[in-house]
């Protein structure tokens, strides 16, 4: 069922309001390709949902192109963009049957009964719901609803569906459920999937391409693997976490390699990034994966290898997390400083709180952002 | 003192039923009790068993004559203030944005009821008398050379006067229930390809049926019930259900004129009980 043409591009997209005064979107430019898997990541407020809504046609930017397929869209209708949008707490008609609900779409276009309820009946088929065809909407579970919500959006065969917050209303074991049916259902229509959400780990698990955006503009769009571990600032790295953030300035460099001050922790190596040229004396920020660190008594310090580089600390709270544990450390003068301890691992030698320690990492580990 | 859940229920309905059983069951019961007794004609009445006073009622021609004009009116009345009603509510919920502006012209709709029934029918008076404000400027323009009568007393001003006074108890009930809609399902509707009135044929229209059967149930037992207007408005020249039994009353035939009341309230919940069977409106009413 692949209908082709659903690469989109934006470029320059303002949305603002008051005459200007404010803005919800400032200045977006993002290609997403045809048949890809999208989140648009962010807090609330972030302006994820309006590009969403003027990509589907529901709003219109102040400035700025919105290209599928090649085709400028902007002053569209909905349906003349062949996209579909999957609400929010999905927006099910509330007095027609889940077969009336997937076929209006089609009734709106004129089709006989027969042939509707023909097609409709393919797709509940197809999201398995076929025993609940006859029922209202308000008799359903969240899940059911969900795929009452996707089967409409996607009976009208559209090459974009646009997905907002699709599983915020869902139940945290549920939700987990209905990403990978998410996930299942955009590879088997095989069209582009634009999914907005705030949660880190639904992007992260879903995308092919992870969007991170605060106020209105774009902090870093990529791979879920590369937003993961290589964010490129600190806003990005503490957005999707994982990541303990220590921010100083560039100390020597020489070489391969150089080092950074920070004003609560001695000189600490870093690897020296491709492409970039560091100044002693500039600002830095950098990252340290939370699994990457790992714990050694405070003893050890001098005999650390030459590849490891090291931050002292105090641990100040240890959560049990089944398969790892996580370590909470006061170092480096950051609100968060977090080491993931293998579960096994910690148990061999049993940290207590207060505890002074070495948090050791390689240092080709360390991600040098802005 | 632990009050039972019994109990409790039964205190919290005693305020309505305190009010109910001495002002409509008892009157009732009376009325029901006075249709099957018999008159001197002179205001005496036996409480002798007789079913005359409805075989009199039901064999008069009269009766099914009145039943026709009062139901004609009833239509019209109920056909315009839902249309108008609609209208109205349908605007200030979805176009009027600010939800003040909104409340504030809902308001203004209450206006006409700050001032008596009386005199807002005969405010129709130099509108649409003979030589009223339309009738006038008609023949100023040259449209008409006779003044139009059939615009004060008659069956039209009936219907106007009805309108002007009914239409409020449609907006407030179709008001609430489009206010209930979720404006997502409008968009949802129109991302799907609906057109503005795809969107108002199968999305509101059917989600506003029971505030249109509320209101529909206000109109309808309004008009039924009414003799004033048709006798104000229509000069006299068209009777009405209750206008007749009224005049029974004032000859003293307080049995026939009882039996006519009793039929009168059978005929409206069998209407009501129509309009709730093709409607359910227990959601508008619960919260």
């Amino acid at each position: 069922m692949k209908t082709g043409n659903g690469d989109i591009e934006l470029a320059g997209i303002v949305k603002s309001y008051d005459e200007g005064r404010t803005y919800a979107v400032n200045g977006i430019n993002l290609k997403i390709p045809d048949g890809a898997y999208c989140c648009l990541l962010g807090p609330s407020g972030c302006g994820k949902s309006t590009i969403l809504r003027m990509i589907a046609g529901h709003e219109d930017p102040t400035a700025g192109e919105i290209v599928i397929g090649g085709e400028n869209v902007v002053g569209l209708a909905p349906v003349e963009r062949r996209t579909a949008m999957m609400f929010q707490s999905y927006a099910l008609f509330p007095h027609l049957s889940v077969r009336d609900n997937i076929a209006f779409a089609l009734r709106v276009r004129g089709q006989s009964k027969a042939e509707r309820y023909r097609k409709a009946d393919e797709m509940i088929e197809k999201v398995r719901l076929t025993e609940l065809a006859d029922r209202l909407p308000g008799q359903l579970s969240g899940g059911q609803q969900q795929r009452v919500a996707l089967a409409r959006a996607a009976i009208t065969e559209p090459r974009v569906l646009l997905l907002d917050e699709p599983l915020s209303a869902l139940d945290e074991h549920l939700r987990i459920r209905m990403r990978s049916e998410l996930r299942s259902m955009q590879q088997d229509l095989g069209i582009t999937f634009i999914h907005v959400t705030h949660t880190q780990m639904e992007a992260i698990a879903l995308a092919d391409m992870v969007v991170v955006m605060d106020k209105g503009v774009i902090r870093q769009s990529g791979p879920a693997r590369e937003i993961y571990s290589a964010p490129k600032d600190r806003y990005v790295a503490e957005f999707i976490g994982g990541q303990n953030v220590l921010s100083g300035k560039v100390g020597k460099v020489n070489g391969a390699r150089a080092t950074m001050l920070g004003a609560s922790f001695s000189e600490i190596a870093i690897p020296l990034p491709s492409g970039r040229h560091l100044e002693a004396g500039q600002p830095l920020d950098i990252a340290i994966r939370r699994d990457d660190i790992e714990l050694k008594p405070y003893a050890e310090k001098p005999m650390l290898a030459e590849d490891a580089a090291s931050v002292e600390g105090t641990v100040s709270a240890i959560e049990y997390q089944g398969n790892y544990v996580k370590v909470m450390l006061d170092a480096a003068g950051e609100d968060e400083f977090v080491a993931f301890v293998p579960e096994r691992k910690f148990f061999e030698n049993n940290l207590t709180v207060g505890e002074k320690v070495l948090a050791v990492w390689q240092v080709t580990h360390t991600q040098v952002m802005a | 003192m632990k009050i039972t859940r019994n109990a409790a229920g039964w205190l919290n309905v005693a305020p309505l039923l305190a009010i109910l059983i001495p002002f409509f069951i008892v009157p009732i019961c009376v009325i029901l009790a006075v249709s099957f007794m018999q008159t001197d004609g002179f205001g005496g009445i036996f409480p002798d068993f007789t079913l005359d006073n409805y075989i009199g009622v039901f064999t008069s021609e009269l009766t099914y004559r009145l039943y026709y004009e009062t139901f004609k009116f009833t239509l019209l009345t109920l056909f315009f203030t839902a249309i108008i009603g609609f209208w109205i509510a349908y605007f200030l919920v979805f176009h009027v944005r600010s939800k003040i502006l909104a409340m504030g012209l809902f308001l203004v709709c209450t206006v006409p009821f700050w001032t008596s029934n009386i005199i807002r029918m005969i405010s129709w008076i130099p509108l649409l008398g003979k030589e009223g404000l339309i009738n006038t400027g008609l023949e100023g323009a040259g449209v008409i050379d006779q003044p139009l009568t059939f615009l004060l007393f008659s069956p039209f001003s009936v219907v106007v006067a009805y309108v002007h006074q009914l239409t409020i108890f449609m907006i407030v009930p179709i008001f609430n229930s489009l206010s209930r809609i979720d404006k997502r399902l409008v968009e949802a509707a129109l991302d799907a390809g609906a057109s503005r009135f795809d969107i108002l044929r199968l999305i509101i229209l059917p989600m506003s049926k029971s505030g249109i059967a509320l209101g529909a149930i206000f109109v309808v037992s309004i008009v039924m019930g009414d003799f004033f207007v048709v006798k104000v408005m229509s000069g006299g020249g068209t009777a009405s259900v209750v206008g007749a039994f009224y005049e029974d009353v004032s000859v003293l035939q307080y049995p026939t004129a009882a039996a006519s009341a009793i039929i009168l309230t059978v005929v409206v919940m069998l209407l009501v009980a129509a309009i709730l069977r093709v409607v359910d409106i227990r959601k508008e009413i619960s919260l």
